[in-house]
């Protein structure tokens, strides 16, 4: 496939990876923030063509594995009830909750539907005006879009019986959380492509700037993944600390307004929990209030509900960067994709699921 | 989970008010609405992202970023294949 097969060339790889290579004087920690490239580097195997100099750490770029513990909950509370249509993305449906997960709910004869896109959520509530259909709308800004569009048209129609269970959460506020850690380890970052396709990198410009830290938007590919890598190698050998941009194919410095401008409409910015890590001010965004019809927070009373992570698990440092799914104890052992303890173990892009699907565990143990 | 698949617009219909795309991805076509890519024609690439294109691929830069690459490719060898996955055995 055209923009795919030539960014996954062995030869091109190789030179990249010689490049780095040469580059190198010194140790460093670099971070991609994007579940999807750990799940490409893992993949691809690239964390092993780096010379040993280069350390990479994952970061909590995977939507699914940060849901916090209580939004699981509320989904599950929801989609308990009768007359409702719980619609998802497929991965959440596997994510503990405290209890009990969306697919035990499914099981038990519950109405819980897996969708591609939150537009197939709103045809299954214009064909079924008797059940009330609620759309589970996580993800970060690349999804928030196509989420807020959902809710904009539900409201132009009229939908009474549409709502969403909205728990958006955004990079920069994280990426702010991280590198203000009095434990960060963390010297470059690979921004997240498809985010900043629709935000542009503006605000990563900021962070490069405040904390003096090297960025580079990255994409995808194997190939823009090391060639993200070797940029963020050269600024850190050459003393540069600044935001560029590897994945000029998609990305723009302003990013997509109309997309922006669907966001700021329906979407207001708003504090967020985030699992494994906790509260980050103004790190999630939550419906504005002309859209309280369609907010599945204020449609349903669901009362307070709070809930405690699993002792075991070390996500929160696996998210932040600060250990590898190999130092959890539970890793591969009670915690496998088949009996998730966390949510990285969940997405097939929490770091967790990576590591155990491409026998990370293997090599180390 | 922001995964986007770059893929090419066959044709392009108008329906409530939205341009909806046909996108072809390797052998698979898909529908997709291109509300945020109001300049994106047939014969465009366009990444899609659940059910809406979110950019336009650029492929003037598409093509210097690979060229720049591939004068970098002095080396060959091997190293790159996807690794088997553990889990589907
Ligand atoms: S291996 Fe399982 S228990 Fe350990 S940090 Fe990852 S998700 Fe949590």
């Amino acid at each position: 496939m055209r923009f795919i097969d030539e960014y996954r060339d062995q030869r091109i790889a190789q030179g990249l990876a010689a490049e780095i290579r040469q580059r190198v004087t010194r140790s460093w920690v670099l971070m991609e923030i994007c579940g999807g490239q750990t799940h490409t580097l893992m993949r691809y195997g690239i964390d092993e063509l780096l010379p040993p100099q280069v350390e990479l750490v994952h970061g909590p770029g995977c939507p699914v594995c940060v849901t916090p513990l209580e939004m699981v909950d509320k989904a599950i509370e929801i989609a308990s009830r009768p007359g409702v249509a719980f619609v998802s993305y497929g991965d959440m449906l596997r994510v503990p909750g405290s209890r009990s997960d969306l697919f035990h709910v499914k099981a038990g004869g519950g109405d819980v539907r897996v969708v591609y896109s939150p537009l197939d959520a709103l045809k299954i509530a214009r064909a079924h005006p008797e059940r009330q259909v609620v759309f589970f709308g996580i993800g970060f800004e690349t999804t928030a879009p196509a989420n807020a569009m959902a809710v904009w048209h539900a409201r132009r129609e009229g939908l009474r019986n549409f709502s969403m269970l909205v728990s958006h959460v955004l990079v920069p506020p994280a990426i702010r959380l991280l590198l203000g850690s009095p434990h960060n380890r963390v010297q470059g970052f690979i921004a997240p492509g498809h985010v900043c396709t629709v935000m542009g990198y503006r605000e990563y410009e900021a962070l490069s700037y405040d904390f003096r830290v090297p960025i580079v938007v990255g994409g995808f590919e194997p190939l823009d993944l090391l060639e993200a890598i070797a940029m963020l190698v050269a600024q850190l050998e050459d003393g540069r600390a600044e935001a560029e941009n590897q994945y000029v194919r998609s990305v723009t410095y302003p990013g997509n307004r109309s997309a922006q401008r669907i966001m700021e409409e329906v979407f207001e910015v708003g504090d967020r929990k985030w699992r494994g890590i906790g509260f980050i001010p103004h790190s999630g965004l939550r419906l504005r209030p002309e859209f309280a019809a369609h907010d599945a927070e204020k449609v349903f009373d669901l009362g307070a509900l709070s809930a405690e992570e699993p002792v075991e698990c070390i996500s929160a440092q696996v998210l932040q960067g600060l250990r590898k799914p190999v130092d959890c104890p539970a890793f591969g052992r009670r915690c496998t994709p088949e009996t998730p303890l966390g949510a990285p173990m969940v997405s097939a892009e929490g770091a967790c699921a990576a590591y155990y699907q491409y026998r990370r565990h293997v090599a180390t143990s | 989970m922001c995964l986007a698949v770059p893929g090419k617009i066959l044709d392009v219909k108008e329906c409530n008010g939205s341009r909806i795309a046909r996108v072809q991805f390797g052998g698979v076509t898909r529908e997709a609405y291109l509300d945020f890519v109001p300049d994106a024609a047939v014969g465009d690439y366009v990444m899609v992202h659940v059910g809406f294109a979110i950019s336009r691929v650029d492929s003037e830069e598409a093509e210097r970023t690979y060229r720049l690459l591939e004068s970098l490719s002095l080396l060959e060898g091997e190293g790159l294949t996807p690794a088997e996955d553990a889990s589907a055995e």
